[in-house]
């Protein structure tokens, strides 16, 4: 049946060709338009670590003084040299690391590659374990390497490739700053998406080429880039920012459990507070302890203008279906002779039902198969950009299915009224009038 | 010709009056909340940044191995490193005037801080914000900033620093825009005032008309006009210049800035970023801009086609079904223009119901983008336009079928269809 019904609507189709291209390629359109912006938006609020995410937290406390101070104030989004330590020495977590980010000028030892700047992160040892960063080769330091200001590093796959051809380098030497770093490992090609541990450097960047201890970039003074909020007496000086009363670090912190999560929350709380009974921290305890969503959400890290055009598309699918119910129905109803005819043989409403459904089903394929097309050009388009979220713009099997099932539930949704409307007619009626 | 009949007539298609009417409406109020996007973003896209831009670019660079203490012996040698790039840039035959500065307008990254009345009170005390540009004696002509009172710097007035030295400069030129928030009477010219927080006074030497922040998102909205001049030569192991070329001659000065820097001091890194022209700067600084204006046109537009589409589609199976009717009345006396009058006077009415469903639609769309997104209030002036737009869009499309109805014979009435 199904099969005959497909014949009569192709025939159907055929006969009014302008009309049926004119549905085809609004829907086309809507979809394709929506499937661009939903995908792009898809990409940009996916999960940057969906094995771990839940358990990892972003503790945020405030040192700040009483100036300006409003009790309904958000704590500042990162913390003090002297707070991180704290934190990170005391070991509460499952696993935790203070960061930031810079840029330091690479000296390769090849005379042909020219000394260039690499992005870097200044990190201590559990950054690797924490967030399952995955090692083509060698090991990260360990927390010794952190306390004995080691002069080591992890380069990036694609560093990796551009100095060392590729090949296993652990054990080379990589000048930076006029100082000799040993490689002891290569990453296997990590790009989190957001940028999820430091927001200051660009939410989508790219990321970092070379991985440093923290203690080690202090000491050598190394390019230290993102954002710094300071108060009272704090000033922006390179030498002191380890007594400054600046924020300028992000501290991660692995929580196994939600008792855990708790336990911890009620630890910054006391830290808070000692700090406060010490006169170093002055406002009453203000603290938070974000997971990872929550912290890009709080953060809103997806565009706005994405969202903005992600509505837009809808809307425009919107109208798209719109006209396409419309057009179905006068191509519907001006078939009421011969669905009269078909009704008058015996056909049941039902088939007739049917039979029209199927034909609307066969627009929506095709214009799913259009609109499928034009998403892979508007993704293109995307790629194009010069945005830093553009690279990741691409369509994923879910999404791919995501668009069938759209584009064919849009156009059997849109056919519902229309066949409901053709099926109404009254055989007799349409039989005498001809 | 009176409205009854017709009315009569669309209850018998009610459904396809309601899609007509319901896809004008939809139509209306995304175009109109669209238009009014692509407007918006066009307005921010033309406002000038106050500097005279053509001929303009900037050369970013980072020393290797310079000293990283904030300690005199390394500020001087920084210093003098950077004097030393100033005079070999200022010697080149296509280059008319060099200026160090930490960033120009446009650029993204800022340096901002806060000017108060009195010593003592920073940002979080309620003053006004300002960024600040730290230059030389150069920085009026280089940018082409136009000074409407007092006086430019002179080398006698400039002194050099750490980045990160929180001393504050004793003379500034500021925008006139900051100095009318400070002193709304207009006589800030040799005004003190106390720039972050600090307790040493500064004094107002110069007023220039107009000079945009760097930033260029919304979180500068409320400052976008205040900008601070101090008589500064920053020194870290790292420096930008601008640089204004002779007149046409900026490709050539682009060309020949970056052997001259690499002439001397060979210690140093340049990459493809590191020169750019202030055109760039622009373009770039606009781009997400640009783009979204560019893709809300395209929709509109196809949006429009898209309803167009629709209601000659719809108007012709009416025009089909009708076509005994018509011949009907052709052939009791009503000519050809009634036929025609009579479609077209229908899809007004139609679409007169849609736009007015299509006004409440825009508004209530307006708030809610207003909710969620950074938008304003929607003029009325958009919607009005939008509702001609598409009454004008209805009546273009309705009348290919309109006048195909119109040539139906009188003769049809006769016949069995």
């Amino acid at each position: 049946m199904f099969s005959y019904y497909l014949d009569l609507a192709l025939r159907s189709l055929r006969r009014n060709k302008a009309l049926t291209a004119l549905m085809v390629v609004a829907i086309a359109l809507g979809i394709g338009a929506s499937m661009t912006t939903l995908t792009v938006l898809h990409v940009l609020s996916g999960d940057p670590l969906p094995e771990k995410s839940s358990k990892l937290f972003y503790p945020q406390i405030d040192p700040q003084d009483m100036d300006g101070y409003k009790p309904q104030d958000d704590p500042p989004a990162q913390v003090t040299w002297l707070d991180g330590i704290a934190l990170l020495h005391a070991k509460r977590g499952d696993h935790q690391a203070l960061m930031t980010g810079g840029a330091v000028p690479v000296q390769p030892a090849q005379s042909s590659i020219e000394p260039f700047f690499e992005d870097a992160r200044y990190t201590t040892a559990d950054f690797f374990p924490m967030f399952d960063v995955p090692l083509l080769f060698g090991r990260p330091w360990t927390s010794a390497d952190d306390d004995s200001h080691a002069r080591v590093v992890l380069i990036s796959r694609k560093l990796n490739d551009k100095l060392f051809q590729g090949h296993d380098s652990t054990g080379q030497t990589l000048r930076m700053e006029d100082a000799a770093f040993r490689i002891i490992g290569v990453l296997d090609g990590w790009r989190p998406s957001p940028h999820f541990y430091d927001l200051n450097s660009g939410n989508y960047s790219e990321d970092e080429g070379v991985f440093v201890p923290l203690t080690t970039a202090r000491e050598l003074k190394f390019g230290r880039s993102g954002s710094m909020d300071c108060w009272g007496k704090g000033s922006g000086g390179e030498d002191d920012l380890e007594a400054a009363s600046c924020v300028w670090l992000q501290f991660w912190v692995e929580l196994d459990s939600p008792a855990k999560a708790a336990a911890y929350k009620e630890y910054l709380l006391h830290y808070s507070q000692e700090q406060k009974t010490l006169g170093r921290f002055q406002r009453p305890p203000n603290v938070r302890l974000p997971d990872l969503m929550g912290w890009l959400d709080y953060n809103k890290v997806v565009p706005g203008d994405v969202r903005l055009q992600a509505w837009l598309a809808f809307g425009f699918l919107l109208v798209c279906l719109v006209n396409t119910v419309g057009l179905m129905l006068a191509k519907f109803l001006r078939r009421s002779s011969e669905l009269g005819v078909r009704r008058a043989l015996g056909a049941s409403k039902r088939a007739v039902f049917a039979q029209l459904l199927v034909e609307a089903g066969t627009i929506g394929l095709a214009g799913g198969i259009g609109g499928l097309l034009l998403a892979f050009v508007g993704l293109w388009l995307v790629r194009m950009q010069p945005s830093d979220y553009a690279s990741l713009a691409r369509l994923d099997l879910p999404m791919l299915l995501a668009t069938f099932l759209l584009a064919i539930g849009a156009s059997l949704l849109a056919g519902l009224l229309p066949a409901w409307r053709a099926c109404q007619v009254t055989p007799a009626l349409q039989l005498k009038s001809n | 010709m009176t409205l009854h009949p017709m009315i009569a007539a669309l209850r018998r298609h009610k459904a396809g009056v309601v899609l007509i009417a319901l896809q004008i409406a939809l139509t209306l109020a995304i175009v109109c909340n669209a238009v009014f996007i692509i407007g918006q973003r066009i307005q921010r896209v033309n406002r000038p940044t106050g500097l005279d831009e053509s001929n303009l670019f900037l050369v970013s660079q980072q020393w290797v191995g310079a000293p990283s203490g904030d300690d005199p012996a390394s500020v001087d040698k920084l210093d003098s490193m950077q004097q030393a790039d100033l005079a070999a840039l200022r010697s080149l035959p296509d280059v008319a005037s060099v200026a160090p500065i930490n960033s120009l307008p446009l650029l993204n990254s800022s340096w901002n801080g806060s000017v108060a009345l009195q010593p003592g009170k920073d940002l979080r005390a309620g003053n006004a914000r300002t960024t600040y540009y730290f230059s030389d004696e150069q920085v009026l002509s280089t940018l082409g900033l136009h000074l409407v009172a007092g006086r430019a710097f002179t080398a006698a007035d400039v002194q050099h620093q750490a980045m990160h030295d929180q001393r504050g400069p004793s003379i500034v030129i500021m925008t006139k825009a900051l100095a009318d928030k400070l002193f709304p009477k207009g006589d800030a010219l040799g005004k003190v005032i106390y720039l972050n927080g600090d307790a040493a006074p500064t004094t107002i030497v110069g007023l220039v008309e107009r000079m945009q922040v760097p930033g260029v998102g919304s979180w500068t909205n409320s400052f976008t006009w205040n900008a601070t001049l101090a008589p500064t030569r920053l020194n870290a192991n790292f420096s930008r210049y601008a640089i204004r070329a002779k007149p046409g001659r900026l490709a050539a000065a682009m060309h020949a800035a970056t052997p001259a820097l690499y002439a001397t001091n060979p210690m140093r890194v340049l990459d493809d970023d590191s020169v750019k022209s202030f055109a760039d700067i622009r373009a770039e600084a606009y781009r997400a801009d640009v783009g979204m204006a560019i893709l809300m046109g395209v929709v509109c537009l196809i949006l429009l086609a898209v309803t167009a589409a629709g209601i000659v589609g719809l108007t012709s199976f009416w025009v089909g079904q009708r076509h005994r009717q018509i011949g009907v009345r052709r052939a009791l006396g009503a000519r050809k223009v009634d036929i025609l009058h009579y479609f077209q006077m229908e899809n007004l009415v139609i679409a007169s119901v849609g736009a007015v469903i299509g006004l409440l639609l825009a508004i209530g769309l307006n708030l809610l983008l207003m909710k969620h997104f950074e938008m304003d209030r929607l003029p009325v002036i958009y919607v009005l336009t939008g509702i001609v737009v598409v009454l004008a869009l209805g009546q273009g499309a309705v009348f290919v079928p309109a006048r195909r109805a119109s040539n139906v014979p009188p003769v049809t009435a006769t016949r069995a269809v």
